[in-house]
């Protein structure tokens, strides 16, 4: 009788790799699942164009790797130059904007180096390296960590020592590290204010341009993998710049804050 | 201390209240790693009871590195296997990537050599101790095999359930080739891994209960459905 | 199907165990009918010498050759070790089991068994675990299983040396039976008083050497000064 149920078990489980005519797979990074957009979005899309988007959330350089090898139909990433590459190898049919949110840098609430008083974000970022404060970063090659190294580079400064602590970890487990250690880190916007764990951290530095994050879709290249979906990838792009979209993006809020601004131009 | 407190009623109401959401990535924890441990046992039980009973000369080097591949840590083998089943890869074809057979996949090489140890090692004592009669009872070598399995098979049902033990808590490899795809690769592990990276500790740990309460209610069903420990017998 | 495996010609079988020798060369032939028992003092090599013939050992030199070929020889004989081994399985299961191996329907292997077992004074006992007989019922278990494929040579080793008197009286009696219908008997003791009761023929083993072999009026007369040391009960060097 065991034998039986079991048998039933491993056939359902060998067999049920099925996947429908509608499903699209899309890799996404950890900021942007995080942010709880996704769970507005995707019943909306669903309804609207009946595709099902299947949602894996990596780092972004494991979403592109994951493009690059024809595993996934489409990508929704930021970070500009890593996606200018990627389409310079062949990767991707074009880049289109969707959205962007902002960064923030979250640290102590009592701002031991005086984060706040800063008036850009590469000040801030100098503010911590003189204070040697503890810093937790993404290390994972993502779009936050490469905003991160971006900034450092602006300032001029090689961020070593054992205050900088590169974690190698998705935006959520980075976040509980430096509650953990009661560190700074930069974190998105979104991700901070759906974080549930915030123990003694605060927002202590936002607001500078230079801290706003780009969201971009960019559909497989067909020419490529044959069997990747590009209708239905071109189908979801243009429900993403379509007015629907818009309004559902812009008024997503947590705390009553806006998190992203659409800035998708129109067909 | 209190969080613990918490995720443990938490998990209560969860299950009290028959989420749905909550029988579903259970669900499919059970159906995966209950699929993996058949599997491995269909190939892992017979192979111990084979090194049992065989001799020959690099048996001790078998058995070494079959003890080794115990300690396999599972995200390496959940590369290896997304690199075989990648698109392109050699067997993007199939498209098995991110389904749970792919999961099932890769919790079969994590767990067999499990099974196939722990059954060596049962059998090697059963086998010593019935060596002399079954050679002198002129019994074959499949007829040998046969009487070991089944006269250690309450052995070999621990050397399964210790399979389906890791597999259960298993995450690094399934997350890798299922891709914690809501509603469709996500498992009470990939969903704990989840929920603590949102910083969701309550909810994590409230699965994490759940996802015990599960294996021992799998461990107890075995038990009693094959009548063990009952007095007097063994 | 009625081919006889016997005679079996002993021929200078020789065994070396860790450099040593332990058994032989010795020479001898199985034959004719009736029981053969091998006396000899703990070393002797007596266990050596059965588990050699049955195929249980690997020989160094020598031959051991049967009067068929070895399908058959191997399915017409049997063995009881001197301390049983049994299987974690019931009575009747047990002594089906050489049944099974054959080939034998389940039903019809259960009943025979079934049987057989009562024929050993076992009936009381049919489904129990093997594992919770006493020394003696454990004995009798395998004998009785030895018995069932109605071999043409049983080789005991030393099959009641763990037993009370009851239990001995009772084996003995089995064997006496099984002689009776006709099975070649090969078996072991320490017990001269055994030997005596049983014995048609001697055979006696001293430093894995065969000393004397003979009817069984070689007890009461023994030509070699070790036997006749080993019947007198005194300790050899």
């Amino acid at each position: 009788m065991i034998l039986k149920s079991l048998t039933f078990v491993a056939g359902i489980a060998l067999f049920a790799g099925g996947a429908s005519a509608e499903d699209l797979k899309l890799a996404v990074t950890t900021s942007f699942a995080n942010s709880g957009l996704a769970e507005v979005l995707l019943p909306q899309i669903e309804k609207d164009t009946g595709i099902t988007v299947q949602l894996l959330v990596v780092g972004t350089g494991q979403a592109l790797a994951l493009g690059a090898a024809g595993d996934v139909d489409a990508v929704l990433v930021h970070s500009r130059a890593a996606e200018d590459a990627w389409l310079a190898e062949g990767n991707g049919t074009h880049r289109r904007e969707i959205m962007y949110n902002d960064f923030v840098i979250v640290g102590p609430a009592n701002d031991p180096a005086g984060v706040g008083k800063a008036a850009l974000a590469t000040e801030a970022f100098k503010a911590i390296a003189t204070a040697e404060a503890p810093f937790v970063s993404r290390g994972d090659d993502s779009g936050t960590h490469k905003m991160e190294l971006a900034l450092w580079k602006q300032v001029g400064i090689e961020p070593v020592g054992e205050w900088y602590r590169a974690v190698g970890q998705g935006m959520g487990a980075a976040l509980n590290t430096a509650a953990g250690m009661n560190a700074y880190i930069l974190a998105d916007r979104a991700s901070w204010l759906n974080f549930g764990n915030k123990a003694d951290l605060a927002i202590d530095f936002q607001g500078d341009t230079a801290l706003f994050n780009q969201y971009a879709l960019l559909p497989v290249n067909p020419a490529k993998y044959p069997h990747v979906k590009a209708e239905l990838v071109q189908t979801l792009e243009n429900w993403l710049v379509s007015d629907t979209a818009k309004g559902l993006i812009e008024g997503y809020k947590i705390a009553d804050q806006q998190l992203f601004v659409f800035n998708a131009k129109s067909n | 201390m209190n969080e613990l407190w918490q995720g443990l009623a938490h998990a209560a109401r969860l299950i009290w209240d028959f989420d749905p959401g909550l029988w579903e990535i259970a669900g499919l924890s059970l159906q995966v790693s209950l699929g993996a441990t058949f599997v491995a046992s269909l190939i892992g039980l017979p192979l111990g009871a084979w090194l049992a009973v065989n001799r020959f000369r690099a048996r001790r080097v078998v058995i070494a590195i079959l003890n080794a591949l115990m300690g396999l840590p599972p995200v390496v083998v959940g590369l290896f296997v997304y690199v075989l089943l990648s698109r392109s890869g050699p067997f993007g074809v199939l498209g098995l990537l991110f389904t749970p057979t792919a999961m099932v996949i890769a919790q079969v090489i994590i767990i067999t050599p499990i099974v196939a140890s722990i059954a060596h090692q049962a059998l090697r004592d059963l086998w010593a101790d019935y060596h002399d009669l079954l050679i002198s009872l002129n019994a074959s070598r499949g007829q040998r095999i046969k009487a070991l399995l089944w006269d250690g098979r309450r052995a070999l049902m621990a050397a399964s359930l210790a399979g389906f033990g890791r597999a259960i808590g298993e995450v690094g490899a399934i997350m890798i080739v299922g891709g914690n795809i809501d509603h469709v690769t996500r498992v009470l592990t990939t969903a704990i891994a989840l929920e603590t990276g949102k910083g969701q500790f309550g909810l994590a740990l409230a699965l994490g209960f759940v996802l015990i309460a599960l294996a021992i209610a799998v461990n107890l069903c075995v038990h009693f459905l094959s009548r063990t420990e009952r007095s007097g017998r063994w | 199907m009625v081919a006889s495996i016997l005679p079996l010609q002993v021929d200078a079988l020789t065994l070396r165990r860790g450099g040593r020798s332990i058994l032989g060369p010795i020479s001898w032939v199985l034959a004719g009918a009736g029981i053969t028992v091998v006396l000899g003092p703990n070393g002797s090599g007596k266990t050596s010498f059965l588990r050699a013939m049955h195929g249980l050992e690997r020989i160094n030199q020598g031959d051991l050759r049967w009067a068929a070929p070895m399908d058959i020889v191997r399915a017409k004989q049997s063995f009881v070790f001197q301390t049983p081994i049994l299987m974690r399985r019931s009575v009747v299961e047990c002594i089906a089991y050489p049944l099974l191996l054959d080939g034998v329907p389940r039903a019809q292997a259960h009943m025979q068994a079934s049987d057989a077992a009562i024929g050993v004074g076992l009936g009381a006992v049919l489904n129990q675990p093997a594992q919770v007989l006493s020394g003696g019922e454990k004995q009798k278990l395998a004998l009785a299983r030895a018995l069932i494929r109605a071999p043409e040579v049983l080789f005991l080793d030393e099959p009641c040396a763990n037993l009370d008197g009851r239990s001995t009286r009772d084996i003995e009696t089995i064997l006496a039976d099984a002689r009776d219908a006709g099975t070649r008997i090969v078996m072991s003791t320490h017990n001269l008083g055994q030997a005596r009761r049983l014995a048609d023929d001697v055979l006696f083993l001293y430093n894995g050497q065969l000393v004397e072999a003979g009817p069984s009026l070689i007890l009461e007369t023994p030509t070699s000064p070790e036997l006749a040391a080993h019947v007198n009960g005194d300790l050899l060097p």
